[in-house]
């Protein structure tokens, strides 16, 4: 009788096991942990009981960084995943990898997948499309920053917390308001080189970089030493001499400072929303990203961050065929709504945005649209489409330093962007010279 | 007289030479020669092209100011760490001798920070000093001193020699301890009856008697402080702010994976290279001379 159970027993975890050994698998290696990692895993888990043909395999390699370098070095082995998770600063080294990796918009092709780039938002798609408006990597998470506002620490201040914020002169007026109320953390910033000169540039139409911020060619140079972003950083500077803008971080370290209620305004990711959602014990509202009143053409539209899935080259056509079922799993408007929904994430198509809408979740959860409207309000232009610069991880670290001189009062904002233009150049030439 | 082992024959003596060669030559020669090799080429992060550029890649490293400085970032970063690393540990192990009493519980206790891997204890540290939530910082600043080592470069600076130091001060003391305990006691009391004081006792007979010793950890700090304080800056300042941080090699880590350019990582690992070479050379040649076996 126990024989008998036992056999059988074996025999139906066969017949279980043997169309999984059939099904061809996927591998998809990425770079987030904790709440992220579990959404990740859930819509794999998802796709792998939709169908049978395939199984998606998720595997976590570190951070961003670590994810790519992990995809490099598997590369050079000869053992790299079908999907690699890519942060957008790495869009430039994988788009110079021709050889490498094996463009969306062909993978989608040649499966014979049904793929409409339209149904993807222009700002988002823009960043991960060529000169000829073919998709070359999927988008997959894409936030772009905004304002959060401690409205209980402006009620404190004896501020009304329904002040206009849109402009950063009004921000100013805030600030001084705060610091005179006693705050000691009127302003804070997550990923500042992001914000306040990445997204400034957007935002006011300005040239981050020239050849179209490298959309054009690789021969690009860094101009974000104009003006517009001269007087930001140095309106910063002043703030952060006078004790009304307090620095963090390079990262997100000044989010636990404002999600603990020390801080008055924070410029974080949309993505943060879900955080301080959970965590603030004060009422909070979300603005868009303020702006200089008074430059031309402003506000632009904001730009994103996040990651995008590139798909490698080296594969069997049968597992493309699966990498495209998978990809288009992703866009559809279910998953991408609930994506948004959860993470604070854009939801990368129209018909995501539409659903999302119509389920009443921006009824219920005001501020959750406004990322969505910074970046589509208006059509990108060459200056707002994104940014595509080798070795930009590396820029973005000697720009943190050279904006930290000007925290500290070493530099003038002037003098430490005009560094960084001339040290970020010495870099792409080099990636030029690399690529060539 | 030297002793001398004469072998008949060839065979035996290149038997007994084998195992190292091999070790040698699969571990360090071979990784050696191909940083050698790369160093003169630019690849592309894939591999899928590389050029030949000869010397441009050394151009490339001297020309850039902040590789420059981090010659003299190294040089302070290392000649602290172990100038701190070993006094500290001296003198703690001085204590440890003279103790009759529970000197056992003193020892242990003190060798514990050894076991942390550098990277922990720059996390560790880093929560002490951070500057917003830190223990230390906190109290620093209730002494109305404003702690901030993310804009401060002499602050950063401390903190990481602090943090890269300390783990070390165990493994000096544990030489230290063992160096004097291994000195006559009959020198030491002969000393002490012709009425020299401790200081003079430290000076004239234990710190001579103690050089083999020194010079050992002197060699084996230098090469700590200059390539395995790695994890402790990449996470307490990722060498910065402003670069005052950035050691010889963080920067290898940082053009080579943040950066990705392995042209250039290559060629300043070759630099690295021959900068421990030369090092090594100056330490046996002139320091060496005045230790006494």
């Amino acid at each position: 009788m126990k024989l008998k159970a036992l056999t059988l027993a074996l025999a139906s975890s066969i017949a279980m096991t043997s169309p999984a050994n059939a099904a061809t698998e996927i591998q998809w290696w990425h770079a987030f942990t904790g709440r992220l990692g579990d959404l990740l895993a859930e819509q794999v888990t998802k796709f792998n009981a939709s169908q049978s043909d395939y199984v998606v395999v998720g595997t976590h390699k570190g951070n961003y960084s670590e994810t790519l370098n992990a995809g490099i070095a598997a590369f050079r082995a000869g053992e790299q995943p079908n999907i690699l998770m890519v942060f957008e600063v790495g869009t430039a080294t994988m788009m110079a990898a021709k050889g490498a990796v094996k463009p969306v918009f062909e993978v989608m092709a040649d499966a014979g997948a049904t793929f409409d780039p339209n149904a993807y938002m222009g700002a988002v798609k823009g960043y991960y499309t060529d000169t000829a408006g073919q998709m070359l990597s999927l988008p997959y998470n894409s936030s772009t920053p905004v304002l959060y506002v401690n409205r209980d620490a402006f009620t404190a201040a004896g501020l009304d917390p329904n002040m206009d914020l849109s402009t950063w002169q009004n921000v100013g007026k805030a600030l001084d308001g705060l610091k005179a109320g006693g705050s000691t953390c009127p302003l804070t910033t997550a990923w500042q080189s992001w914000v306040h000169l990445e997204n400034l540039s957007a935002w006011h139409n300005v040239p981050f970089a020239s050849k179209e911020n490298g959309f054009a060619g690789l021969d690009t140079e860094l101009t974000f030493n104009g003006p517009v972003q001269v007087n930001h950083i140095q309106a910063m500077g002043d703030w952060a001499r006078d004790g009304k803008f307090i620095y963090n971080g390079r990262r997100n370290e000044g989010g636990a400072n404002f999600r603990a209620g020390e801080c008055g305004l924070f410029t974080e990711s949309s993505a943060g929303y879900a955080g301080v959602k959970k965590e603030a014990k004060f009422a909070f509202d979300i603005r868009p990203l303020p702006y200089w009143e008074g430059v031309a053409g402003a506000p632009q539209n904001t730009i994103i961050g996040g990651s995008s899935l590139w798909v490698m080259a080296g594969k069997t056509p049968e597992e493309y065929k699966g990498v495209a079922a998978f990809l288009n799993f992703l866009s559809s408007p279910v998953i991408q709504a609930k994506w948004h929904q959860d993470t604070g994430y854009l939801p990368i198509t129209m018909a995501a945005a539409e659903l999302t809408k119509s389920e009443g979740f921006y009824a219920a959860n005001p501020g959750t649209d406004i990322a969505g409207i910074q970046m589509t309000a208006k059509a990108p232009t060459g200056n707002s489409k994104g940014l595509r610069l080798g070795s930009f991880d590396q820029i973005r670290g000697i720009i943190d330093e050279e904006l930290e001189a000007v925290w500290s009062g070493d530099k003038t904002a002037q003098a430490a962007l005009d560094s960084a233009v001339e040290r970020g150049n010495v870099l792409l030439r080099r990636f030029e010279q690399a690529n060539r | 007289m030297e002793k001398r082992v004469t072998f008949k024959g060839w065979i035996l003596p290149l038997c007994l030479l084998l195992p190292q060669v091999v070790v040698t030559a699969a571990f360090f020669f071979y990784p050696a020669g191909q940083a050698i090799w790369q160093s003169m080429f630019i690849p592309d992060p894939f591999g899928l092209k590389t050029q030949f550029v000869g010397l441009g890649n050394f151009e490339y490293l001297f020309g850039d100011r902040y590789y420059r400085a981090a010659f003299g970032t190294t040089a302070v970063f290392s000649g602290l760490v172990t100038l701190v690393s070993m006094t500290v540990a001296l003198y703690l192990a001085l204590l440890a001798d003279r103790l009759i009493k529970g000197s056992g519980v003193y020892r242990t206790l003190l060798i514990w920070p050894y076991a942390v891997a550098p990277a922990v204890a720059g996390v560790l540290w880093l929560f002490m000093f951070n500057t917003r939530v830190g223990v230390v910082s906190w109290y620093l600043g209730v002494l109305g001193y404003d702690w901030n080592h993310v804009l401060n470069q002499t602050e950063a600076m401390g903190l990481v020699v602090a943090a890269s130091s300390w783990g070390r001060i165990s493994y000096n003391f544990l030489f230290f301890l063992a160096g004097l305990q291994a000195i006559p006691r009959s020198v030491i009391e002969a000393a002490a009856i012709d009425g020299a004081h401790f200081w003079t006792r430290f000076r004239t007979i234990v710190f001579p008697l103690l050089s083999p010793t020194t010079f050992f950890l002197l060699v084996v700090n230098v090469v700590y402080a200059f390539f395995e304080t790695f994890g402790v800056i990449h996470t307490i300042t990722s060498g910065g702010p402003q670069q005052a941080t950035t050691i010889l090699v963080y920067k290898v880590f940082a053009d080579g994976f943040v950066g990705q350019d392995l042209g250039s990582s290559a060629a300043q690992s070759v630099v690295l290279l021959a900068l421990v070479g030369i090092l090594t050379v100056i330490q046996f040649r002139f320091i060496e001379r005045r230790v006494h076996y």
